[in-house]
C-alpha cells in the first residue's frame, strides 16, 4: 500500500520537504499531486528517519504546504523500453509527444544505470568516416568514443552534429545504426532543426528523441540525458546496434545541476557548480564505449557551448578531463566564412592512433595527420609574427608557411555541409596542400610514402580550383 | 558482529546509530544488500559512513553490520597480473559473477584461495627470526619471485617450516613466540591501508629511475625511490607520459592506479600490457604489474580509497626487496573524492572547497615513496617511487591540489598545451620543469654514462634558456638583427627540441632510448653546434651550414638501433669533416 502524505513543510526552488515520513528511500521516485489534480514527479534527494528532501522536476510552482499530497512510490525511476521506441519523441521524462502511443515495455530499466566494469570494456578501433576532412584526417572519431563538441553561442554545432549524424559509417560494413538525440534546454528552432533535418533524410525511422525544451522545467534536464543513455544502452547492447548519442546542450544541463545545488545550500565548488560536477558528467559520458563479446556500442557527441567562447570554464575543463578528445569550433573561422568552423590545433582525438593506418584508413594516414598539423601551426605562428613586424620581415620560407596555412583553411577544413568526402579524397587534399611547402620541410613524413603519395608538381591554381569546384 | 540502525542517507553518506564499539575507519556493511562503507566520523553513539557503493533505494531502518576491520588490503601470491578496484575487489571475477556492469554488493576474494603455489623455504627449523624476515619464496609469475615475510609484530624460532603445495590460507610455517606461543603462519596476510608499512630506516636514493624518455632521463631524472607529478590541462599528455613510464621505466614492479580517469584507458592497458615486452628482462610487461582501476564513473568514495590500496601493495612489494614504481592517475580526481565526502559531511572548507586537511592527505601520502632499509635481520634495501598526475582545472598551476603537490615533490614535469597543440610530445616545458635530484645523481651518471654528461646537459639547458631570451628579441624586431653565433643557438636549440626532446611514443624504435643512446644523440647536436661555432668566427654564412647534409643524420638519430650506436661515431666524424669544408 502507498502511503499518501500531506505533510509538506517547506518549499524553496526545485526542493520540497516531507515531514512524518516513514520507510522512504534514497533516490526514490516521488509523485506530487497539487490541489488542482495536476501530477508532478520528484526523486528523494536526501532521506533521514522522519524527514525527506525531494526535488520536483516539474518545478514547484502551485505546490503548496497544506493541500498538496506526496506519494512515494518505492522505485528508481525506470524508462520502459522496447523496439518500438525507434522513431518516436518523448518529452524530457520519457513520455511520448509524438501523439503515438505509449509504449509497451519488453522491460523496465533504471535511468541510473550501473557502471560498466572496465574489465568488460572493449577498445574503440573502428574508424567512423564522417565525410568531414578537419575530422576524418586530423581528430579521427571511432566507434565507441565520446567526442564532445565545444561550441559558443552562434556557432553552427547543431548542422555539424546533423552532418556527422547523417553521413557517419564505417567503412566497408553494413550494420544496425541507430541515433538517439537528447536536447536539454535548447530553443524550439534548434529542435525543429534536428527533427526537420532527421525527417527530410529518413534518419527518423532509426533515431529516438528526447527533447526538453527550454521553456520546459530545468529541474527535467537532469534526468532527460540518463533517459537517453539508458535507451542507448538498451538498443547497444541488447538489441545490437551501433549508437550514436547526442547530447546537446550540456551547458544547460549543468546549470540544471547547480540549481539543484544551490538549493540545497551545498558548498559550492567553481563558479558555483557543485563539487560533484566531474563525477556527475563522468556518470554520464563513461556510458559511451564497447563491450567484449558484443556487437553494438554507444558513440557519444556531447555538444556544449562555452560560456565567453572560455575552454576553462568549468563545464568544458571538466568534460575534457573525462572524454577522449575534443572537436573544438572558431568564431574566427565561422566569421570568415568557414564552415565548419572546426579550429583543429586544440582539438584532438584521444583515441585516433588505434583507429587509423593500414587496413584501417591508409597508411601514410599518421604521418599526413601530424605533418598537417605541424605545417599549419607553424603557418598560424608566422602569420601572428607578420602581424607584428609586417610581411616583409618574413623569410622566404616563412611565407611559404602563411601560403599553406591560408590554402589549408580554405580547402581543407572548408566544405559544404552537404559535401561527404571519403577519407582518401581527404589525404589526397592534404597531400596537394603539402605540395606548397619545400620537400625537405617534411619531416613528418617517411620517405617512402613522399615517394609515393607526393604529388610530382605544386598546387596550381587551376589545380585549387578544381577541388573547390 | 554489532547490528546500528540507519537514520539518514544523503548520497554516498549514510548516518546510523546503535553500533557500539564503532572504531573510526572500521568497515561496515551497509543495509541487507552488503555495501561496504567505512566509519569516517564518530559522536556517542551516531556513527558517518562513507559507502564505497551507489546508495539509491537504501533508506533510515535499514541495518548496518559492523566488520570491526580497517579497511584493509589482502597480501600475498596471486596480486601480479590482476586489475582491481579501488577496494581491492577483482574486476575480472566480478565480471563472471556479475555481468559487464557492476552491481552492487559485489564480492569476491581479493586473492585466489583454492590455487596452490610452491613454496620453497630458505629458513629452517630453529632459525631465529623478526618481523619482515623472508622465510621462503613463491615464483608468482615468470619474473616475480614472491618472497614470504614473517608478519610485522611477530618474532620467535620456526618450529616447523614446511615446503611443497599450499593455497595461501594454508599453514607454511609454525613460530614459537616469546612468550611461547605458537604462531602459525600463513602466505595471506592483511593489512590496513591507510596506515604505512613499517621499514628499518629510510635512507637518501642516489640511483635515477631509467624510463628510456629523453626529455626525463637526461633532463629532469626522478631517482629510485623519489617523487614526481605531472600537472597539465586536458589533452596534453598526462596518461600518455604515465603508461610510458610504466611501460619502460627500469623497477620490477609496476603498480597502476587509474584513479577516476577514462575506462578506455584502463582497457588500453589491459590490452597492451600483455602484449607488450619489457626491454629489461625480455618477457611480458605484464608479468610485473598490478593495476588499480577505478573509473570515474565507479563510487567516489572508492575512489578515495583506491591510492591507498595501490600504495600499500606497493609496500608490500618494498619490503621483499624490489624498486617499485607507483604510478597514480590522477591524484586530483582523488583530491576531489575528497572534497565531495567532505561536503557532504558539511565540513567547513578551506581553498576552493578543498578540505582544510587537503594538503596533509597529499603530503603523507607522496611521503610513503623512499629507498628504505626494510625491516629484517638481512638488511635488505628497497626503493618504492610515486609518480602522480595532477589535472588542475583550466590548466591553472596555482589550484589547490598542483600547489600541495609541488610542495611535497622533488620533480616536476610540466606539461604545456601549446606545446601538445604543436604536435612536441612529451609536451615537457623545458624551461619550467625541474628535478631535484639533479646534484644526487650527477655522480651516478658520470660513473655509469659518461663523465661529459652532466657538462653536456647543463650546455644544452643552457643552449635552451638563451633560445628563450632570443625568442623575445625575434618577437620584437626580427631575425635579422641577431648576430650570426646568436642565430645558430637558435638553430641549435631547434635541434634539440625537434631531434632530442622530440620523442614519438608510438614509434616502436623512439618509444625506449637508453640513457647511453641519449648521451650520443646530444653528444652530435652540441658537437655540430661547437664546431659551427669554430668556423662562423671565419666568416662562414650560417645558411650554409644549415644546408649540411649531416643534419639529415643528426634529424634521422632517434631512429639508429640500439645495437647499432657505433654508427654515431661515423655521424660525429661526418660533422666535422662537412663544417670544416665550409671554410674552404
Amino acid at each position: 500500500m502507498i502511503k499518501e502524505y500531506l505533510t509538506i513543510s517547506y518549499v524553496a526552488g526545485p526542493l520540497i520537504i516531507v515531514e512524518k515520513t516513514t520507510d522512504v528511500k534514497y533516490q526514490e521516485l516521488v509523485e506530487i499531486e497539487l490541489s488542482s489534480g495536476e501530477i508532478r514527479r520528484g526523486q528523494v534527494l536526501e532521506v533521514t528517519e522522519d524527514k525527506a528532501i525531494v526535488q520536483v522536476f516539474e518545478g514547484t510552482t502551485g505546490i503548496d504546504v497544506s493541500d498538496s499530497k506526496v506519494r512515494f512510490l518505492g522505485k528508481v525511476i525506470e524508462l520502459p523500453v522496447s523496439l518500438d521506441i525507434l522513431g518516436r519523441i518523448f518529452d524530457g521524462s520519457g513520455r511520448p509527444i509524438d501523439n503515438g502511443p505509449q509504449i509497451i515495455a519488453e522491460k523496465k530499466l533504471d535511468i541510473n544505470g550501473n557502471p560498466l566494469n572496465p574489465y568488460a570494456r572493449d577498445y574503440p578501433n573502428d574508424f567512423i568516416q564522417t565525410g568531414i576532412s578537419s575530422i576524418d584526417v586530423l581528430n579521427t572519431l571511432v566507434r565507441g568514443q565520446k567526442l564532445p563538441i565545444f561550441s559558443g553561442a552562434g556557432l553552427p554545432h547543431a548542422r555539424l552534429a546533423s552532418q556527422i549524424a547523417r553521413q557517419s559509417k564505417v567503412l566497408g560494413k553494413e550494420e544496425k545504426f541507430a541515433v538517439v538525440f537528447a536536447a536539454m534546454g535548447i530553443t524550439f528552432e534548434e529542435a525543429s532543426f534536428f527533427i526537420n533535418d532527421f525527417r527530410r533524410t529518413g534518419a527518423i525511422e532509426k533515431c529516438v528523441m528526447f527533447i526538453n525544451l527550454a521553456n520546459n522545467p530545468a529541474v527535467e534536464r537532469i534526468i532527460t540525458p540518463r533517459m537517453a543513455l539508458t535507451c542507448a544502452e538498451y538498443l547497444a547492447f541488447e538489441k545490437n546496434m551501433h549508437v550514436l548519442v547526442i547530447l546537446t546542450d550540456m551547458t544547460n544541463y549543468c546549470e540544471a545541476l547547480r540549481e539543484v545545488s544551490a538549493a540545497r545550500k551545498e558548498v559550492p565548488g567553481r563558479r558555483g557548480y557543485p563539487g560533484y560536477l566531474y563525477t556527475d558528467l563522468a556518470t554520464l559520458y563513461e556510458r559511451a564505449g564497447r563491450i567484449k563479446d558484443k556487437k553494438g556500442s554507444i558513440t557519444l557527441i556531447p555538444i556544449l557551448t562555452m560560456p565567453e567562447d572560455d575552454k576553462t570554464h568549468p563545464i568544458p575543463d571538466l568534460t575534457g578531463y573525462i572524454t577522449e578528445g575534443q572537436i573544438i569550433l572558431s568564431r574566427e573561422l565561422h566569421h570568415k566564412g568557414i564552415y565548419p568552423p572546426i579550429n583543429v590545433l586544440p582539438s584532438l582525438s584521444r583515441l585516433k592512433d588505434k583507429g587509423i593506418g593500414l587496413n584501417k584508413t591508409r597508411e601514410d594516414h599518421a604521418n599526413v595527420m601530424n605533418q598537417l598539423f605541424a605545417s599549419y601551426a607553424r603557418g598560424k605562428e608566422v602569420k601572428e609574427l607578420a602581424v607584428i613586424l609586417g610581411e616583409a620581415a618574413l623569410t622566404k620560407i616563412d611565407k611559404k608557411y602563411v601560403k599553406f596555412a591560408d590554402k589549408f583553411e580554405e580547402l581543407f577544413i572548408k566544405q559544404s555541409e552537404d559535401e561527404n568526402r571519403s577519407i582518401e579524397e581527404s589525404l589526397n587534399i592534404g597531400w596537394q596542400l603539402l605540395t606548397i611547402l619545400p620537400i625537405e620541410e617534411l619531416k613528418r613524413i617517411k620517405d617512402e610514402f613522399i615517394k609515393k603519395y607526393l604529388p610530382k608538381d605544386t598546387l596550381k591554381d587551376e589545380k585549387i580550383n578544381a577541388i573547390t569546384r | 558482529m554489532e547490528t546500528g540502525k540507519i537514520i539518514k542517507v544523503a548520497g554516498p553518506v549514510v548516518e546510523a546509530e546503535g553500533l557500539r564499539g564503532a572504531k573510526m575507519y572500521d568497515v561496515v556493511k551497509v543495509s541487507n544488500q552488503k555495501l561496504i562503507g567505512e566509519i569516517i566520523e564518530l559522536a556517542k553513539d551516531l556513527v558517518t559512513i562513507q559507502v564505497y557503493e551507489e546508495t539509491s533505494g537504501i533508506g533510515p531502518g535499514e541495518p548496518v553490520f559492523s566488520t570491526g576491520m580497517p579497511l584493509s588490503v589482502e597480501l600475498g601470491p596471486g596480486l601480479i597480473k590482476s586489475i582491481y578496484d579501488g577496494i581491492q575487489r577483482p574486476l575480472d571475477l566480478i565480471r563472471l559473477s556479475k555481468g559487464d556492469f557492476i552491481s552492487r554488493g559485489a564480492e569476491e576474494d581479493a586473492i585466489n584461495r583454492k590455487k596452490k603455489w610452491d613454496f620453497e623455504p630458505v629458513l629452517k627449523k630453529g632459525d631465529k627470526v623478526i618481523s619482515g624476515d623472508i622465510i621462503g619464496t613463491v615464483q608468482e609469475s615468470s619474473i616475480i619471485q614472491h618472497k614470504i615475510m614473517i608478519p610485522y609484530g611477530i618474532q620467535g624460532e620456526i618450529e616447523e617450516i614446511y615446503k611443497g603445495k599450499f593455497t595461501v590460507t594454508e599453514t607454511i610455517t609454525k613460530i614459537r613466540d616469546r612468550q611461547g606461543l605458537l604462531q602459525e603462519i600463513k602466505m595471506l596476510q592483511k593489512w590496513p591501508v591507510r596506515k604505512l608499512r613499517p621499514y628499518k630506516e629510510k635512507l637518501p636514493p642516489f640511483e635515477p629511475l631509467i624510463t628510456g624518455q629523453r626529455v626525463i632521463d637526461t633532463f629532469f631524472p626522478i631517482a629510485k625511490g623519489g617523487t614526481a607529478c605531472i600537472p597539465g590541462p586536458f589533452g596534453s599528455g598526462k596518461t600518455v607520459i604515465q603508461h610510458q613510464l610504466s611501460k619502460w621505466c627500469n623497477a620490477e614492479i609496476i603498480i597502476f592506479i587509474g584513479c577516476g580517469e577514462r575506462g578506455n584507458e584502463m582497457t588500453d592497458v589491459l590490452l597492451e600490457f600483455p602484449e607488450l615486452i619489457d626491454p629489461h628482462t625480455g618477457k611480458r610487461l605484464m608479468e610485473r604489474t598490478i593495476l588499480i582501476a577505478n573509473t570515474s564513473n565507479m563510487p567516489v568514495a572508492a575512489r578515495e580509497a583506491s591510492v591507498y590500496t595501490g600504495i600499500t601493495i606497493a609496500e608490500y612489494y618494498r619490503d621483499m626487496g624490489y624498486n617499485v614504481a607507483l604510478m597514480a592517475d590522477s591524484t586530483s580526481r582523488w583530491a576531489e573524492a575528497m572534497r565531495e565526502i567532505s561536503g557532504r559531511l558539511e565540513e567547513m572548507p578551506g581553498e576552493e572547497g578543498y578540505p582544510a586537511y587537503l594538503g596533509t592527505r597529499i603530503s603523507s601520502f607522496y611521503e610513503r615513496s623512499g629507498r628504505v632499509k626494510c625491516l629484517s635481520n638481512d638488511d635488505r634495501e628497497a626503493t618504492l617511487s610515486v609518480i602522480g598526475a595532477v589535472s588542475p582545472p583550466g590548466g591553472d598551476l596555482s589550484e589547490p591540489v598542483t600547489q600541495n603537490t609541488l610542495r611535497t615533490v622533488q620533480v616536476f614535469w610540466s606539461l604545456q598545451d601549446k606545446l601538445a597543440y604543436e604536435r612536441h610530445f612529451p609536451a615537457i616545458d623545458w624551461l619550467t620543469s625541474y628535478s631535484l635530484y639533479l646534484s644526487q645523481l650527477s655522480e651516478f651518471y658520470e660513473k655509469e654514462i659518461n663523465k661529459d654528461f652532466i657538462e653536456l646537459r647543463n650546455k644544452s639547458m643552457g643552449i635552451l634558456q638563451q633560445e628563450a631570451e632570443l625568442e623575445e628579441i625575434v618577437r620584437l624586431v626580427g631575425v635579422d638583427a641577431l648576430s650570426t653565433h646568436e642565430r645558430l643557438i637558435l638553430e641549435t636549440a631547434r635541434s634539440i627540441r625537434e631531434d632530442f626532446l622530440h620523442q614519438d611514443a608510438f614509434d616502436e624504435i623512439d618509444t625506449y632510448t637508453s640513457v647511453k643512446k641519449q648521451f650520443l644523440m646530444l653528444k652530435l647536436i652540441i658537437l655540430f653546434h661547437e664546431t659551427a661555432e669554430k668556423v662562423i668566427v671565419q666568416g662562414v654564412n650560417i645558411e650554409k651550414i644549415n644546408s649540411l647534409p649531416v643534419k639529415s643524420n643528426i634529424i634521422r638519430a632517434k631512429y639508429i638501433k640500439e645495437n647499432n650506436l657505433k654508427k654515431f661515431s661515423e655521424i660525429e666524424k661526418e660533422i666535422i669533416c662537412q663544417i670544416n669544408s665550409t671554410t674552404t
